[in-house]
């Protein structure tokens, strides 16, 4: 499998007209012996939720991270809007990816606001010289930061709260910060790595609510979950990666109704233990990279 | 009275010194975890850039000492500085950004030796410049030197108004910068978290490179407010100032601008105190080093993570 050459795989049928932002072919990870993304292929469309679930140790933080530039993949390709990008985060930024993380990596010691404005920062022309000189180019551009800071706060619920640091936030604010501060760098893409872990009933129908939102804006959407209600009312399409391999990819209903998604996430009684303890402990290392 | 007043003024002008100097070990640790110690050598190379800036203008003022040399001695120190620092991390720490901590480590500690002997064996050599292998008499201007100001009975030095007067304005100016500009922000994101700040699209070299510079233009300040101060400068200047600048960050809590402000102020202020309060064969000029280092070990024993080094919000 690592020999394999991309190919330029066709279109879905069903998805004739929409445009193509992100298409993954045959993408592979290795970390040693182990795989921990297996030949996956995979395609978002614009106005598109993704959902990508899969038992713990699935694959899942691995493949976003290659999607995102953070890991290169052994093999296979990643393109957005038909380019391969370089592996590095800050190319995968600009071009339009961004992503929220499984545990929560804001500023801690930066307000709500400045975090968001950080996210702007990849938008800006800010060199250390013109913000020291401050030209009228530079004021305008900071104005319109933070214009757009307070905006975004509004947007995901957190209007008059850019004051505090983000540590001190409640987790549910965290979370919508961290969507806030991805929406800064004016993705045509967004990742969003578990928005609902930890959340209650109520919180995860607000980011429900949210992320609809944002896909009505016109961003495509890929998002990782474990609760299966929360994907199956989101997602458009969803993909399910079971030890780094693709069990089954189709819309919500396809999956939902698939024994084999659910004997993954059960368990038949002749699994593989010591095989899926293995995998768990991949997906710690790669959250933590 | 007076006596100690005199003191703890001058305790507190040595210490500004040390403050200046100490801001760029901070900054660049707070971003990278490096502690380059390079950077006393920085603080020399400041001094020399400023005293070469004013033999070139003596070629064309015939040796004027007026007060408008000194804002062009400043940007010339300044530019040479953050030449140095800038060249200093893209050939010698950016290749050892991920190499084991030891190695820049020493690789700092070369770099010191190397700039030392450079400006020693080379600094004469440019026509029209004196030999460095000895004290370099550093131009006296007009109203940054000369006759002490009386302050109710109080004798100061110029000098001492000069650099405590330059770590206020660099204090507030380096706040705003980090508190209030873009890339201010982008430096406290990449010293709070590089990775999540890479990939929010931050340039982390970039920010790295614009810490860096901020440190020179900082120790460059301090090189010229030494020279106004002292009288003289030389190439070796840069290694005890460096060492307690060091001391200085630690004692304030290294990666904390404010506590390498008051850790400069409070060693320069303990040395010049050591200095007069301790009787004996203890006290004295010659023992001030002993006891800014004793200093240095109380605290790394008894609160190693510094003056300032727990509570503080904003490090950058």
């Amino acid at each position: 499998m690592s020999s394999q050459t991309p190919t330029v795989a066709s279109t879905e049928s069903r998805h004739v007209g929409k445009e193509e932002i992100l298409a993954a072919r045959s993408v592979t990870m290795r970390f040693g012996g182990l795989v921990a993304v297996d030949n996956v292929d995979f395609t978002v469309h614009s106005g598109e939720i993704v959902g990508l679930i899969g038992p713990n140790g699935a694959g899942k933080t691995t493949f976003f991270n290659c999607l995102t530039g953070l890991y290169k993949p052994t093999s296979g390709e990643v393109r957005f809007s038909g380019q391969v990008l370089p592996p590095k985060p800050r190319s995968v930024v600009v071009a339009g990816m961004a992503r929220t993380f499984q545990n929560i990596r804001l500023f801690p010691n930066m307000t709500a606001l400045e975090n968001v404005m950080v996210g702007r920062y990849c938008r800006t022309s800010a060199m250390a010289l013109t913000s020291i000189l401050r030209g009228p180019k530079y004021r305008r551009e900071e104005e319109a930061t933070r214009a757009r800071a307070v905006e975004l706060l509004d947007y995901v619920g957190m209007k008059g709260q850019g004051g505090h640091l983000a540590r001190n936030l409640p987790y549910g604010d965290q979370r919508r910060l961290e969507i806030a501060r991805a929406l800064a760098t004016d993705p045509k893409l967004l990742l969003l790595d578990e928005p609902t872990a930890g959340m209650n009933p109520q919180e995860t129908r607000q980011a429900e609510e949210l992320i609809f939102k944002i896909r009505d804006s016109g961003l495509a959407i890929v998002v990782i979950e474990h609760d299966m209600r929360f994907i199956f009312n989101l997602c458009d399409r969803v993909l399910c990666l079971v030890r780094g391999k693709t069990l089954i990819e189709g819309t919500a209903a396809e999956v939902q109704s698939d024994p084999r998604v659910i004997e993954a996430y059960i368990g038949s009684p002749d699994s593989d233990d010591e095989a899926s303890g293995s995998d768990v402990a991949t997906e710690g290392e790669a959250g933590n990279a | 009275m007076t006596y100690y007043l005199d003191q703890l003024l001058n305790g507190l002008s040595l210490g500004s010194l040390y403050a200046l100097i100490a801001v760029g070990y901070t900054v660049v640790y707070g971003i990278v975890q490096l502690i380059n110690f390079a950077h006393g050598e920085i603080f020399m190379i400041g001094a020399f850039g400023a005293l070469s800036t004013w033999i070139v203008l003596s070629w064309v003022t015939g040796g004027s000492t007026a007060w408008w040399n000194l804002p062009l001695m400043l940007v010339g120190g300044m530019i040479v500085a953050v030449l140095t620092a800038v060249l200093m991390e893209r050939f010698a720490y950016r290749p050892l950004r991920n190499a084991p901590r030891l190695a820049p480590l020493i690789t700092a500690i070369g770099i010191s030796i190397f700039l030392q002997e450079f400006v020693r064996l080379f600094y004469g050599q440019i026509p029209g410049f004196p030999d460095a292998k000895a004290a370099i008499p550093f131009p006296q201007l007009e109203f940054f030197t000369g006759p002490a100001i009386d302050v109710g009975g109080l004798q100061v030095h110029r000098g001492n108004f000069f650099v405590m007067a330059a770590l206020l304005i660099c204090w507030i100016f380096l706040w705003w910068f980090v508190n209030r500009t873009a890339t201010g922000r982008a430096m406290q994101a990449v010293s709070q978290d590089p990775d999540t700040s890479r990939l929010m699209g931050i340039d982390v070299d970039r920010i790295i490179v614009v810490a860096f510079a901020v440190g020179a233009s900082l120790a460059a300040v301090a090189g010229l407010a030494s020279g106004l101060r002292y009288g003289n400068i030389d190439f070796k200047m840069g290694f005890l100032a460096g060492l307690k600048a060091f001391t200085a960050a630690v004692l304030g809590g290294i990666g904390n601008i404010n506590g390498a402000v008051v850790g400069g102020l409070t060693l320069g202020v303990v040395e010049a105190m050591a200095t007069t309060l301790i009787p004996g064969q203890f006290g004295g000029p010659a023992w001030k080093d002993v006891w800014a280092f004793v200093l240095l070990i109380l605290i790394l024993v008894f609160r190693p993570q510094g003056l300032l080094g727990a509570k503080v919000v904003d490090r950058a």
